[in-house]
């Protein structure tokens, strides 16, 4: 007889089954904790550590504020740039990666192919592989940014054009335009707030990136930071950390307004 | 009775700034200011050939990819090490963020404890993975730990700002039924939340994860464990080939992070 009384949330099966990945979950953590080979005696002196960080880092060296305000522009210009660049190249790549705008199923693949390229290597990779080719400084760093934004752009403005209402665009080649100009009084008026959207939450995030690149020399704040942690400077990587800080909030704040703006 | 012809009228696009002059005096202004900030950068023709060549000879140092027996076991080890990372790194940062993004949301969390919970996610969020990774290895030394505690720390911000939006859209009638029923703030929890916003967080976590593999591989860069380390050694020693495999390797393994990761969020949904 089954009894009605009680209550039970899962089926025997389901709970099994989550059990049975619980368990699996468990043996992943349990085998790459194993692999890390943590020095636990580190974990211990940690506080300590972070303390005496903190000491050297307090009170932030204000004397430095004026010799981090132009490598903090350039920081700014390499991430604008770099999404300018990125957009302007993404545009194409967009179109041909857009099920319904690709001409031919080779050029969708092609336009697939650059996406996922473009995404899978960090930024902090394209921005070595930069280095070697133009030598350290600003230029490899927005080519980095741009390449590595790519992907991104050209993927969320490939899925805006893809939920595009045909029946504008019909309209347009009714009037007996070409396809050039289908995509110009037909396309790019429905896909204009998803790409300003898109630009302006990219720049967001290379604004971070462009904070580090310098690491590698890629030009930027990244430059003067690592410098300051070679030579112990900690007074010096708090000013830049704060700069940092303010700009990183400031393009977001830039960023979600203009977004909420074309939305 | 006869049509009135209206007479000959232009159309023009509408625009979503105040006129037409002002829209042209953005673009305007926008395109000297990308063209003094190129200037800025100090390009020139020059540069772009020599840099040509550079490619050119890049190219030719990285082919072929160097797949000897001893590059391969620090290959093999390196990749293991960062995998181990991103796993560990997703279990403990998701731990920590949970209570955070309950922290963060709106609708469950009073004032106080709402800003507090912004607080957290603005701040971790702030500052790109290396900065972080760059601080862990002070303070823990280098190796993969310190890039545990980066990839956790920026995990907080991700997951629970993501998961605090999710449990700001719950349907507010099960929680109440919840505590109809007689059931204290921590069984609300429980029984009224959480069985909603489960999924999600299963989700999440898959793509936190996806994003922790990524990350994990370029945090050695600064000596926080994983391939980035010996990718930065090979870079340093000019050692292309093997430089070209690292970034091989580096695609292939987040490639097949993605697909996971797609395939296990698409049977959730």
């Amino acid at each position: 007889m089954t009894d009605y009384q009680t209550w039970e949330r899962r089926t025997p099966r389901q709970r099994i089954g989550r059990y049975i990945l619980m368990l699996i979950v468990l043996v992943a953590a349990a085998i790459s904790w194993q692999l890390l080979q943590i020095n636990y005696s580190y974990l211990g002196t940690a506080p300590e550590e972070f303390m005496d960080l903190i000491t050297r880092m307090y009170p932030p060296n204000v004397g430095y504020t004026g010799e981090i305000v132009s490598p903090m522009i350039e920081t700014i210009h390499i991430a604008i740039l770099g999404t300018a660049l990125a957009v302007l190249m993404s545009i194409p790549v967009a179109l041909i990666g857009a099920e319904n705008t690709t001409p031919n199923r080779f050029t969708f693949v092609l336009g697939k192919f650059i996406i996922s390229a473009s995404r899978s290597v960090n930024v902090i990779i394209w921005a070595l592989v930069f280095v070697i080719i133009f030598g350290s400084g600003a230029l490899a760093g927005t080519l980095a940014i741009a390449v590595r934004s790519i992907g991104f752009c050209s993927k969320l403005i490939a899925e805006a054009i893809e939920e595009i209402d045909p029946g504008q665009v019909e309209a347009i080649q009714a009037t007996g335009a070409n396809s050039v100009e289908a995509a110009i009084y037909g396309i790019a008026p429905q896909v204009k707030p998803a790409l300003i959207g898109v630009s302006t939450y990219r720049w967001d995030i290379n604004v971070r990136a462009s904070t580090i690149i310098g690491f590698v020399g890629a030009g930027g704040i990244g430059v003067e930071l690592n410098t300051s942690i070679n030579f112990f400077a900690w007074q010096q990587v708090l000013t830049i950390l704060l700069a940092i800080l303010v700009i990183v909030v400031f393009s977001e704040v830039v960023s979600a307004y203009l977004r909420r703006k074309v939305r | 009775m006869a049509t009135e012809q209206p007479e000959q009228r232009t159309w023009r696009r509408p625009t979503a700034f105040y006129n037409h002059y002002v829209k042209w005096a953005v673009y305007v202004v926008i395109t000297v200011f990308l063209l003094w900030s190129a200037w800025n950068m100090r390009i020139s023709v020059a540069r772009v050939i020599e840099g040509w060549g550079a490619a050119i000879g890049l190219i030719q140092g990285m082919v072929p990819p160097e797949f000897t027996p001893f590059k391969m076991d620090l290959l093999i080890e390196g990749l293991i090490e960062s995998l181990a990372m991103s796993v560990i790194a997703t279990i403990v940062g998701v731990l920590l963020s949970i209570p955070v993004a309950f922290m963060s949301a709106e609708n469950i969390a009073p004032r106080p404890v709402y800003w507090v919970g912004r607080g957290i996610i603005t701040v971790s969020r702030s500052f790109h993975e290396l900065i972080i990774a760059i601080i862990a290895v002070k303070a823990v030394g280098i190796g993969a730990l310190a890039g545990v505690i980066a990839l956790s720390y920026k995990t907080v911000g991700f997951f629970a700002k993501l998961l605090a939006e999710e449990i700001e859209d719950i349907d507010s009638g099960q929680m109440e039924a919840t505590e109809a029923t007689g059931a204290n703030r921590v069984q609300t929890m429980l029984f009224g939340v959480v069985p909603q916003v489960m999924p999600r967080i299963i989700g999440l976590t898959i793509y936190r994860w996806d994003i922790n593999i990524r990350h994990s591989t370029i945090v050695g860069i600064v000596g926080a464990g994983g391939i980035g380390a010996t990718l930065l050694n090979s870079f340093d020693q000019y050692d292309y080939d093997f430089f070209l495999t690292i970034i091989i390797a580096i695609i292939a393994i987040v490639m097949v992070g993605e697909l996971i990761s797609t395939y296990i969020r698409g049977r959730i949904q």
